[in-house]
C-alpha cells in the first residue's frame, strides 16, 4: 500500500468518523420524544453529568478568576487602571474561561466514562442483546447521555462564570487592594448580555459535540479492553479538539 | 466478514417447533449463521427466511418487529451491567408490552422461577456465578414469549454439571412453551441433550443433518472426526 492511498484511506475514516458522529448526534435529539419514557434515566445522567461533575468544575472556575485578576491586577495597576479589572475579569470568564474550562472538565470527567461504559457494553455484546431484543441502542442509551449534557453544560458554566467572577474579587480585593464594590461595579457596568449568551451557545455546542463523539466513540469500540481503551483515549482527543475548533468559530461569528 | 468468505451457500431448514442444534468447530460460521438470523449481518447472495418473511430485505423498523418474537441468548449473559437481575429481564416487557410494573414484576418472577432462580431479583449480575448470569439471560430470553429461541454457544465458561442442568432447562423450557430453536455449539453432550436434529457446519456448509442417533452413526468421517474429538488436516 503506498503513501497516497494509506492517506486517502486515513481521510476517508476520519470523514467517514464525523459524519457518524453528526448523524448519531440527530439521530439522539430525534429520539427527545420519547423522554416522558425515559426521564429517569435522562436524570441519572444528568446527576452524573451535572451535579457530580460541579465541585471539579468550581474549584477550577474560582482558581480561574483568581489567576485572571492577579495576572492582570499587576499590571493595569501600574498604570493607575486596577479600577478596571472587574471588566477584564468578567469578560474572560463568560466568554471564554466559563464555557471552556467547564466543557474541557466535563469532555475529562464525563465524555471520557461515556465512551468507555458504551465501549465495555458494545464489547461484552450488551449493545447486540439491546438490538435482539428490539430495543434501539440510540433511543435507549444516547439520547439520554445527549440530552443531560444538553442541559447541564450550559448550568454549569453559569455556576463556573459566577464562582469564577469571585474568585477574581477576592484577589483583587486581598492582593490587588481594591474594594468589592469598585470590583463589582466594574463587573455589573461593563458585562454585556452579549458576553452571557455567548457564552451559553458555546457551552451547548460543546455539551452536544462531548456526547456525541464519547458515544460515537464508544458504540464503535473494536474488540477487547484495548478496544475500549482506544475508544476513551478517541473520545477524549476529539472531544477536546472539537471544543477548541468550535470555540474559535463561535467566537468569529459573534464577535 | 472483512473480505473473507465464512459462509458459502449454506440451506438449512427448521422446523416449527423444532430445536435444531448446529455444529462445528471454532471459527466456521456458526455465530455468524445466528447474525444472519438475527439481521444484523446481510448475506452477499441468497436468503434467510422466517415465517416466510426476507430478514435481509426487511427495514429497520420491520427487523425491531420481527425481534419482537425472539429470545436471544448470547455467548455471554450479555447483561446489562448497570441494572438489577430484575431490571434486566424486565426490560423488553418495560420496552414494548405496555403493561403496568405490577404485572411486569409478576411475569418476571415468573421467568426467574422456570430457570429455578429465586432471590436474586435486587442483585446484580456481578453478583451473580456464571452459570446463573446465563440463567438470567435465559429468563431475559423468555420474557417476550418468544416463537424462535437462538443460542449461542449455551455451554460456554460452564463446567460438564451447569451444562447439563442449562440443556435440561431448555429441553423442559421448550417442552413447557413450544418454541422453535437453534442452537449453536461445539459441546456434543449438550447438542445430543437438546436436539431433536442436529446439523454440522463445515467449511461454511451444511455437511450433515439428522437425528441425534442419526448423527452418531454417520458414515461422513468429517462428523465423526469431530463428535470424537479426533483433529482433521483442516484443523
Amino acid at each position: 500500500m503506498n503513501l497516497i492511498e494509506k492517506t486517502g484511506g486515513k481521510i476517508l475514516d476520519s470523514l467517514q468518523g464525523v459524519g457518524g458522529t453528526i448523524v448519531l448526534l440527530f439521530r439522539g435529539l430525534y429520539w427527545f420524544k420519547t423522554a416522558v419514557k425515559y426521564r429517569v434515566s435522562i436524570f441519572d445522567q444528568m446527576l452524573l453529568c451535572g451535579v457530580e461533575s460541579m465541585p471539579v468544575v468550581m474549584v477550577v472556575a474560582i482558581f480561574s478568576g483568581m489567576v485572571v485578576a492577579l495576572q492582570t491586577g499587576h499590571e493595569l495597576a501600574r498604570f493607575q487602571l486596577e479600577g478596571t479589572i472587574g471588566n477584564i475579569v468578567a469578560a474572560s470568564i463568560c466568554r471564554e474561561m466559563g464555557p471552556v474550562f467547564a466543557a474541557i472538565i466535563v469532555a475529562g470527567r464525563v465524555g471520557s466514562a461515556m465512551a468507555a461504559q458504551l465501549g465495555t457494553m458494545k464489547v461484552s455484546e450488551e449493545i447486540d442483546a439491546l438490538e435482539a431484543m428490539a430495543i434501539n441502542p440510540v433511543r435507549y442509551l444516547v439520547m439520554p447521555r445527549v440530552w443531560a449534557l444538553l442541559f447541564m453544560l450550559p448550568i454549569l458554566t453559569i455556576f463556573a462564570d459566577l464562582v469564577g467572577i469571585l474568585g477574581g474579587g477576592m484577589v483583587s480585593r486581598l492582593q490587588i487592594g481594591i474594594s468589592y464594590y469598585t470590583f463589582f461595579d466594574g463587573v455589573m457596568n461593563n458585562l454585556e448580555i452579549k458576553d452571557i449568551y455567548v457564552g451559553m451557545v458555546k457551552a451547548v455546542v460543546f455539551g452536544l459535540t462531548i456526547a456525541a463523539v464519547s458515544c460515537y466513540q464508544g458504540l464503535n469500540a473494536k474488540a477487547g479492553a484495548r478496544g475500549v481503551g482506544r475508544a476513551t483515549t478517541r473520545s477524549l482527543v476529539f472531544s477536546f479538539l472539537s471544543i477548541l475548533i468550535f470555540d474559535y468559530f463561535i467566537t468569529a461569528i459573534f464577535y | 466478514m472483512g473480505g473473507e468468505e465464512v459462509l458459502r451457500g449454506i440451506t438449512l431448514e427448521v422446523k416449527a417447533g423444532e430445536l435444531m442444534v448446529v455444529i462445528g468447530g471454532s471459527g466456521v460460521g456458526k455465530s455468524v449463521l445466528l447474525k444472519h438470523i438475527i439481521g444484523f449481518l446481510r448475506p452477499d447472495s441468497g436468503d434467510v427466511l422466517v415465517d416466510g418473511v426476507s430478514i435481509p430485505n426487511c427495514s429497520r423498523k420491520e427487523l425491531y418487529e420481527i425481534r419482537k418474537g425472539y429470545g436471544v441468548v448470547f455467548q455471554s449473559p450479555a447483561l446489562l451491567q448497570s441494572l438489577t437481575i430484575e431490571d434486566n429481564v424486565a426490560l423488553p416487557l418495560q420496552e414494548h408490552s405496555g403493561f403496568p410494573d405490577d404485572t411486569i414484576r409478576e411475569i418476571v418472577r415468573d421467568r426467574l422461577h422456570w430457570v429455578k432462580l429465586r432471590g436474586v431479583e435486587r442483585k446484580l449480575p456481578s453478583e451473580l456465578s456464571g452459570g446463573m448470569q446465563k440463567r438470567v439471560s435465559l429468563a431475559r430470553a423468555l420474557v417476550m414469549d418468544p416463537r424462535l429461541m437462538l443460542f449461542d454457544e449455551p455451554a460456554t465458561g460452564l463446567d460438564p454439571i451447569l451444562t447439563a442442568a442449562i440443556g435440561q432447562l431448555i429441553v423442559d423450557l421448550h417442552a413447557r412453551i413450544g418454541f422453535s430453536s437453534i442452537a449453536v455449539t461445539h459441546n456434543m453432550n449438550l447438542a445430543y441433550l437438546i436436539g431433536d436434529r442436529i446439523a454440522m457446519l463445515y467449511n461454511g456448509r451444511i455437511i450433515e443433518v439428522g437425528t441425534p442417533e442419526e448423527i452418531r452413526r454417520s458414515a461422513e468421517p468429517l462428523v465423526q472426526e469431530f463428535i470424537h474429538g479426533i483433529p482433521n488436516e483442516g484443523s
